[in-house]
């Protein structure tokens, strides 16, 4: 048998290699899973890891890495601080939505001027509607208790619904005879927002994303605030000696988080999506949770794991195209690499050991026996 | 005759320690043998070599003859090796004879089990009621539930890990009574523990340890308690230096404090008060789950009280959260060190910034002085001999007695005007207990307020000016320290009515 041994100290050398390992390991199972469906897996492979990158078609593929990597990494990075504190949002996907309709509609009230203000003003508003969307959770939790993994999760299918109803109806483009959806803002200078640097798709909202990296690293790092969240998250009874206040903690790692989304939202339709449409919400939210976890809420992993998991978005997109491998295949080949790192992580803090005795290091910890949680110390001196 | 146990080159390393080295020696079957040795002397890890939880790396054990080597508890407790650990393991939602249940290969109906309790506990003077909720049993009665569980598997050998730690000393003698029952019976005790006192007048053989190594074997009835001490330290330990008390004006006052518990298995704090003055300290007695945790809680500011109930030097501080209470000097040290004083991942330095940040001015505008920070852990680490790698290192690699000395120290370099620690030197090893009291009480003698919230009596008399209990969230009337012995203190702590010496 082999049993699971908890190490003295987490291992440094595991937690560095992990990610690559668990690439590795992802593209060897997607292969066999690509193989299975009848598909070449060094061609599907080669298709999503080389060619967006270096492939014939790189100058349309890298424009789409950064797009797509821009909005997961700005809402990855607030997320994170919240996971690290032990607060649970996983309704950014309707802060996202929210902050995308309160900035397009604060922009539309003033259409068709033509002032400076205006994309600035729907920035701010953009932030406003995706903290306030998260208020919602972190009041109702100080409040009430409530759980917020619950009430963000449903905030986001209520979003969905405005969504929906601000694209048929309130914020419907009076000038589209009959159609659904918006004005189109990135077609209206002042509320554009452009691509800065042509062929890169870097836009306004990738810079902000690469600021924030930055800024939250030092943040969490060299910050009174920081070291709270990350001590709430290692020991909650000893942020509370330390005079940490819990309910501002919900306060700032929810609002954070929201009006991350919510500018994520609005750099999105301002920018590549363009207008409010019913189906404008495509999964950033929820996919940036896998990336926060991915980046090991770290803002620099997060940095590299948005743009790993844009990778294989572009490169996903590319190999249904070119090889008509289901959608389907794509996401599980995206979970592989989620299952992967995770279980990798586990070596980090555990070791790998052949025992002799039947089920001996592994034991349940509600059970009575005692063995794990007997080493205090992780098993050393005493 | 055969002896019960042997043991023979027990060896056990962990990555950059050797926790047990070349350990041998006997148990004969009846006898009470202690297993003397300070925190991280090896004890614990011998005796789970023993109880199946440890596998040693060399050496062997035999038992009545036959070789033995448990792979897991279970085979160790069918071998006839039972155990009772420090810390106890019961569910407090569920009731004793539930509890025992759970804990057995396979338990008889509930009423037959019930039955079996009692006729248990009877025969060796363990009053328990089968049908009561744990969460609602003292400690004493808790350790009465796990001692039970063992001897309804009818063990020849029991091992007791620090038993007396949770126990009133009229509860302690109705434990000894118990064991000195069972080793007439022929069970055989491996009784582990640090209190010398009760191991002379107990145990008839003594194994003492040292760096994971047998140092000595004797008689305990007939070696002194310094002896002993010395021996097992490795060096003579100097006796707390007494100090001239003289007492200033109030600094910490308490006023009719009251405070529902947290949680369901908390206990309410019921109208307390105390005054705490300069240059003194105050010792609160007690078992544990009396109010200990909580009170701490209370003075530290992880819990609000009504206006007026706490005051320091004339300021309000009840509706004051932790930080505030600082800055106003008003200090604490909580029991639990990992997870509660200290947070185990993180390392020395940002622990030293986990409540020095105020009083050290480890921030400048909101951004942490790392630099400052590691200065502070390293003053902490220099002064109170904190033995460890560096700053660094996470709080969990250090051992029991090397991370209270830094919890303890790191309160008192920032200057407390008042100190409140809670059972400051529990599970400690001799030479840093001596330490962490010397440091009290030189803080006291420095113009500081220090309240001692602790189980160990010696400790409290040791270094107390003044004396309370707490029993069940009430405080009783302070006493002056030198009008108190050992036998008048445990009368004073209470809750021992239902006791009664084993009908032997």
């Amino acid at each position: 048998m082999i049993a699971l041994e908890r190490r003295v100290a987490p291992s440094r050398a595991w937690q560095a290699i992990a990610p690559l390992l668990a690439v590795l390991l992802t593209m060897f199972a997607g292969g066999i899973m690509f193989a299975a469906l009848g598909t070449d897996p060094f061609e599907a492979i080669r298709t999503i890891f080389w060619d967006p990158i270096f492939g014939e078609f790189a100058w349309y593929f890298r424009g789409q890495l950064l797009i797509k990597a821009g909005p997961l990494i700005l809402i990855a990075v607030g997320l994170a601080m919240g996971f690290r504190a032990g607060i649970w949002n996983i309704g950014a996907e309707g802060q996202y939505i929210m902050g995308a309709i309160c900035g397009a509609a604060a922009g539309l009230a003033f259409y068709p001027s033509e002032s400076a203000l205006i994309f600035p003003m729907m920035i701010a508003f953009g932030a406003l509607g995706g903290f306030a969307w998260a208020m919602i959770p972190a009041l109702l939790r100080i409040r009430f208790g409530t759980n917020e993994i619950l009430v963000s999760l449903m905030l986001v299918y209520v979003a969905e619904n405005v969504l929906a109803s601000a694209a048929v109806s309130w914020l419907r483009n009076p000038d589209a005879v009959g159609f659904p959806g918006s004005r189109n803002l990135s077609r209206w200078d002042a509320a554009a927002n452009p691509e800065l640097i042509a062929g890169t798709g870097a836009h306004w909202g990738v810079l902000l994303a690469v600021l924030v990296v930055v800024a939250a690293q030092i943040f969490l790092t060299r910050h009174l605030m920081g070291f709270h969240i990350r001590l709430t998250g290692a020991a909650p009874l000893a942020a509370a000696f330390a005079g940490v206040r819990p309910a501002r903690l919900v306060v700032f790692c929810l609002g954070l988080a929201g009006a991350l989304a919510g500018l994520a939202g609005l750099f999105e339709v301002t920018g590549p999506a363009g207008q409010i449409s019913i189906d404008f919400a495509s999964g950033y939210g929820f996919t940036a949770i896998i990336v926060a976890f991915l980046g090991r809420l770290n803002p620099i992993g997060i940095l590299l794991a948005g743009m790993l998991m844009a990778l294989t978005y572009v490169g996903g997109d590319n190999v249904a195209t070119n090889l008509g491998l289901p959608i389907a295949a794509i996401s599980a080949f995206q979970g592989m690499l989620l299952f992967f790192l995770l279980a990798l992580d586990v070596l980090a803090n555990f070791r790998l050991r052949r025992s002799i005795g039947r089920r001996q290091a592994v034991t349940s910890g509600a059970s009575p026996s005692r063995s794990v949680e007997d080493a205090p110390l992780g098993g050393a001196a005493e | 005759m055969t002896a019960l146990l042997t043991l023979e080159g027990i060896t056990k390393t962990y990555p950059g320690v050797i926790a047990n080295a070349d350990i041998s020696f006997q148990i004969q079957p009846g006898e009470i043998h202690a297993l003397l040795g300070e925190n991280g002397a090896g004890k614990s890890t011998l005796v789970k070599t023993i109880y199946g939880l440890v596998r040693p790396d060399r050496g062997s054990m035999r038992l009545n003859g036959a070789p033995f080597a448990p792979s897991e508890p279970r085979a160790a407790r069918a071998a006839g090796v039972a155990m009772v650990f420090q810390h106890f393991s019961l569910f407090e939602a569920l009731s004793v004879a539930e509890n025992v249940g759970l804990g057995m290969e396979s338990p008889p109906p509930m009423r037959d089990l019930a039955q079996r309790i009692r006729d248990v506990s009877q025969t060796y003077g363990l009053p328990l009621d089968p049908g009561r909720r744990v969460g609602d049993l003292s400690a004493g009665e808790r350790q009465r539930v796990e001692i039970v569980r063992c001897l309804l598997q009818d063990p020849r050998l029991l091992i007791m890990d620090e038993p007396t730690s949770v126990l009133t000393p009229q509860e302690a003698e109705v434990l000894f009574a118990t064991l000195r029952k069972l080793s007439a019976e022929g069970a055989a005790i491996l009784y582990i523990s640090h209190k010398l006192d009760e191991i002379r007048a107990l145990c008839e053989a003594a194994t003492i340890l040292r760096g994971g190594r047998v140092v000595g074997q004797c008689d305990p009835r007939e070696t002194s308690a310094a002896d002993l001490a010395e021996r097992m330290v490795g060096t003579q330990i100097t006796a707390s230096q007494a100090r001239p008390s003289a007492l200033g004006a109030a600094l910490l006052t308490v006023t009719d404090l009251s405070l529902l518990p947290a949680t369901q298995f908390g206990t309410a704090l019921r109208q307390i008060s105390l005054e705490v003055r300069a240059g003194e300290i105050l010792g609160i007695g007690g078992v544990a789950g009396n109010g200990q945790d909580e009170l701490l809680g209370a003075l530290s500011g992880e819990r609000l009280s009504a206006l007026g109930t706490v005051t320091l030097g004339g300021q309000d501080l009840s509706r004051a959260g932790p930080d505030a209470r600082r800055r106003a000097g008003l200090l604490a040290a909580p029991e639990e060190r990992l997870g509660h004083a200290a947070a185990p991942d993180m390392s020395l330095t940002e622990n030293a910034a986990l409540t020095g940040v105020s009083r050290k001015g480890l921030a400048r505008r909101g951004f942490l002085r790392w630099g400052a920070a590691r200065s502070f852990a390293q003053e902490v680490i220099d002064r109170f001999d904190v033995r460890t790698p560096g700053a660094g290192a996470t709080a969990r690699s250090l051992s029991g007695g090397n991370l209270q000395k830094f919890v303890i120290g790191r309160e008192v370099l920032q200057a407390p005007r008042v100190l409140v620690v809670n059972q400051p030197t529990w599970g400690v090893d001799a030479a840093a207990a001596a330490a962490i009291r010397q440091a009290l009480m030189d803080l006291a003698a420095g113009g500081a307020g220090v309240v001692v919230i602790s189980q160990d009596l010696d400790e409290l008399l040791a270094v107390s000016d003044r004396f309370t209990a707490l029993n069940e969230g009430r405080l009783s009337p302070p006493r002056p320290a030198s009008e108190m012995t050992v036998d008048r203190i445990g009368l004073m702590l209470g809750g021992a009515g239902d006791l009664e010496p084993a009908h032997v």
